[in-house]
């Protein structure tokens, strides 16, 4: 077939497409998975019992919003990402700065606690559970994202794994934060951050693989 | 820089903004806009594609359809605050690594892949041939993906005309035209490897 037949066979019928189908995509991706991941929390964990009184420390909102804000990060990330030409900008800063903020207020909780309660407050209660617990329910959003993107045009497939990461990850934490019972800052910076940056490193690794188009 | 005896030069800012305005155009629905942004895109690109891929001048006719391909069915990904320039250089970038990583010929990688965005900076007009044969490649389609689209992107039937002709319903037409095209641009992707 000659260019020029190519090019006429394209243009030929209805060419129209709705615009703005990137954000709208990785939305309904977030939207697929979400619920699947309170699914999970709901059937599988349990919301923790005193989640009413838990509302009025503010450590429970640190745990619940950085990895929101991480989440946001990788749903600006993974949506411009998936549309050729577009960097993402600044918004691997926004999933880095929650991380410095969680590390610092760890460094100034390890040495401000006595010798003998750090590594308690690091390990807490459930450290065996914690990340691979986000990494469960960071799992629909993870798979809704890829195939949010899967449907776009990501040029570059590894960082645009990577950023899917970043959102299902920081989903999956901020759920899992409404089941966990922990509430120190070195826990957190620790097997939170872990939890989250399985999703982010699988992503970067199945991205070339999975999203090739 | 010389001239390239079938490429001429041709002003990037110009061309974004005529090229631009055709295919938005095209994106709300006007097929002659979208035919004419395809036919001159087709030139730069292949103007582009020719400088770079200067080791293997055979493949550039292929890769110039690959990537027209490739726009078509990801046009959806384009957004008008973006300037177009960028989107196609992207694009064009991304289905020009392919071929090389097929052909592994990672010693040229440095070269042919600039980031100076100058896929508008020429145009040549003169297609040579094709080595791949997409309409061979169309017929490797199923029926209900390949038949949508001789009728309707080819002959240029309607969507109801061609779903009373072949009995699917029209969403089923619509549905095969824009997977069958998807399956085309794999199917390009892949015959690189056996090409090479």
């Amino acid at each position: 077939m000659k260019t020029d037949d190519l090019v006429a066979m394209l243009a030929n019928g209805e060419v129209a497409v709705p615009r703005h189908r990137a954000s709208r995509r990785v939305w309904l991706a977030v939207l697929a998975g979400l619920p699947l991941s309170f699914a999970i929390l709901f059937i599988g964990y349990g919301v923790r019992h005193d989640i009413v009184q838990a509302m009025f420390w503010p450590m429970f909102w640190v745990k619940v919003l950085f990895p929101l804000c991480i989440a946001a990060a990788g749903f600006v990330a993974a949506e411009r990402l998936g549309r050729p030409g577009v960097s993402p900008r600044h918004a691997w800063a926004g999933a880095v700065l929650p991380v410095l903020g969680v590390w610092a207020l760890a460094a100034i909780a390890w040495f401000t606690v006595p010798a003998d309660e750090r590594m308690p407050s690091l390990m807490g209660q459930s450290w065996r559970i914690c990340a691979a617990s986000i990494g469960l329910m960071a799992l629909p959003v993870f798979a809704a994202a890829l195939v949010a993107l899967k449907g776009l045009a990501p040029t570059r497939p590894a960082l645009a794994g990577a950023a899917s990461g970043a959102l299902a990850g920081g989903v999956g934490a901020s759920v899992y934060a409404l089941h966990c019972m922990e509430l120190t800052a070195p826990f957190l910076a620790v097997w939170y951050v872990s939890g989250i940056a399985v999703p982010v490193l699988v992503g970067a690794l199945l991205g070339p693989r999975l999203l090739r188009w | 820089m010389e001239r390239n005896t079938v490429g001429s030069r041709t002003n990037p800012g110009d061309v974004e903004a005529a090229l631009r305005g055709l295919f938005l155009r095209g994106l709300d629905g006007d097929a002659k806009a979208y035919r004419d942004f395809l036919q001159q895109l087709s030139a730069h690109l292949r103007a582009f594609l020719g400088k770079r891929l200067f080791g293997w001048p055979d493949e550039v006719e292929d890769l110039v359809q690959e990537c027209l391909l490739a726009m078509h069915n990801q046009r959806h990904t384009y957004q008008s605050d973006q300037p177009l320039t960028a989107w196609v250089h992207a694009i064009a970038r991304y289905k020009m690594i392919d071929l090389l990583r097929a052909k592994s010929a990672r010693e040229d990688l440095h070269d042919p892949l600039d980031d100076e965005l100058a896929v508008f900076a020429e145009s040549a007009e003169e297609a040579s041939d094709a080595k791949r044969d997409l309409g061979g490649l169309l017929e490797t389609l199923p029926e209900r993906q390949r038949l949508p689209i001789v009728h309707v992107k080819i002959e240029g039937r309607s969507v109801a005309e061609t779903a009373s002709l072949t009995g699917m319903s029209e969403s089923a037409v619509k549905v095969g035209i824009h997977r069958g095209l998807k399956a085309l641009a794999a199917r390009f992707g892949n015959s690189w490897g056996a090409a090479a």
